[in-house]
């Protein structure tokens, strides 16, 4: 028993376990999306999330060990943002004749995400600093998380919403749109883009280039309109 | 997948040094984009953007400006997007460390999050359609 413990105590003390873990879960979460015929419900980010969440409460290991591993992951989140630009770059002949609808669309999307979020977590009778960590849900997580702070909310709480909120636009926005029978996946795209941040831009690129390339752009201009809209509403308010 | 979009998507094989030439734009425009944020906070401190966004957005002017794209920018751009879900694990798994705060207004979060996110999507590419109806630009 004593060896079992002296590998696993070596195991814990290297960032490579949960790297490994980390890139595995993501492999057996892509598997089992492979076999549901790729089903929005078997959403990649939850189903590897929920495996190493599980693995982290019956080993008993705290987040911050496998960040060690896991942040070398995470890291690349920065040069992927940025890579985001280049299917942009291709897609512009179709960006440059929507601007209007984009405008449009984003204005009406980003007062949407915010004021019924806001209204319905008020309607319960929700806190101040309640309402302020959900009010940017829709933005990146160190958008929300700064945000939340300036208005007076809860930065760990709003970095939680801005992930659920993640996980469900990625998984409702493909049957709702087929439901709708919503084919221009510009327009798809840029919903999921400015209702759900990155990771509805992971899925957006999962189903269409095109959709992708919009939900990034959705994405940055949401992020740039909810600090806006935000900073203005403190400033009435405040 | 159509075998057109294979084509499409089809990487031609790059040597390691073209790989490193990629990843060298990629990092230094998120570092650009990231000094572009401090910068501006030094002037308005309450201003939040991420580096990388402005990365992005600083990399989609250059491209628009040079008109043109390199095919190791293309294909480290490509790679990353292809495996863009994974990189939001960790910062999914994250939820465990503040789960707890969800304990008291967990029920009305859950539901707010969920109907504003339908909404949001139902408001967003409505908006985008009719728009776009209106100005007689619909894509097809």
């Amino acid at each position: 028993m004593s060896g079992i413990s002296t590998i696993w105590v070596y195991l814990n003390t290297s960032p490579l376990l949960w790297l490994a873990v980390t890139i595995a879960a993501f492999l057996a979460a892509h598997f089992v999306g492979r076999k549901l015929g790729g089903s929005p419900l078997a959403n990649s980010v939850l189903i590897a999330g929920a495996i190493i969440i599980a693995l982290l409460l019956v080993s008993g290991t705290p987040y911050a060990t496998y960040f060690e591993g896991a942040q070398f992951v995470h890291f690349l989140l920065g040069p992927a943002t940025v890579a985001l630009a280049v299917p942009l770059f291709k897609n512009l002949d179709k960006v440059r004749p929507v601007l209007l609808p984009m405008a449009g669309a984003l204005l009406a999307g980003s007062l949407t995400a915010i004021g019924s979020a806001v209204a319905i977590v008020a309607a319960f009778g929700a806190p101040a600093d309640i309402i302020a960590s959900i009010a940017p849900k829709s933005t990146s997580a160190p958008i929300a998380m700064e945000l939340a702070r300036s208005l007076g909310g809860v930065p760990s709480l709003a970095a939680v919403l801005v992930i659920l909120t993640g996980i469900t636009g990625a998984v409702i926005v493909t049957p709702l749109m087929n439901f709708l029978r919503i084919k221009d996946y510009a327009a798809r795209g840029f919903a999921v883009g400015v209702a759900s941040h990155g990771i509805g831009t992971a899925r957006a690129f999962q189903v269409n280039d095109v959709a992708g390339a919009f939900a990034g752009i959705a994405m940055a201009l949401n992020g740039a309109l909810t600090s806006f809209l935000i900073l203005i509403w403190s400033l009435i308010f405040a | 997948m159509s075998p057109q979009s294979e084509t499409e998507t089809a990487r031609p094989a790059l040597t390691p040094v073209a790989i490193l030439a990629g990843f060298a734009v990629l990092l230094g425009f998120q570092l650009a984009g990231e000094i572009l944020v401090v910068a501006t906070r030094l002037i308005l401190p309450s201003f939040a953007f991420p580096g990388p966004v402005a990365g992005m957005l600083l990399l989609l002017v250059f491209l628009t400006v040079r008109k043109s794209l390199d095919s190791s920018t293309n294909a480290v751009a490509s790679g990353l997007i292809g495996v863009l879900s994974l990189l939001f694990v960790p910062s999914a798994v994250g939820v465990i460390q503040y789960g707890g705060v969800l304990v008291d207004w967990g029920g009305p979060l859950l539901l707010a999050v969920v109907l504003s996110t339908l909404a949001t999507l139902l408001v967003t590419v409505g908006t985008f359609l009719w728009i776009a109806k209106l100005t007689g630009k619909q894509s097809p």
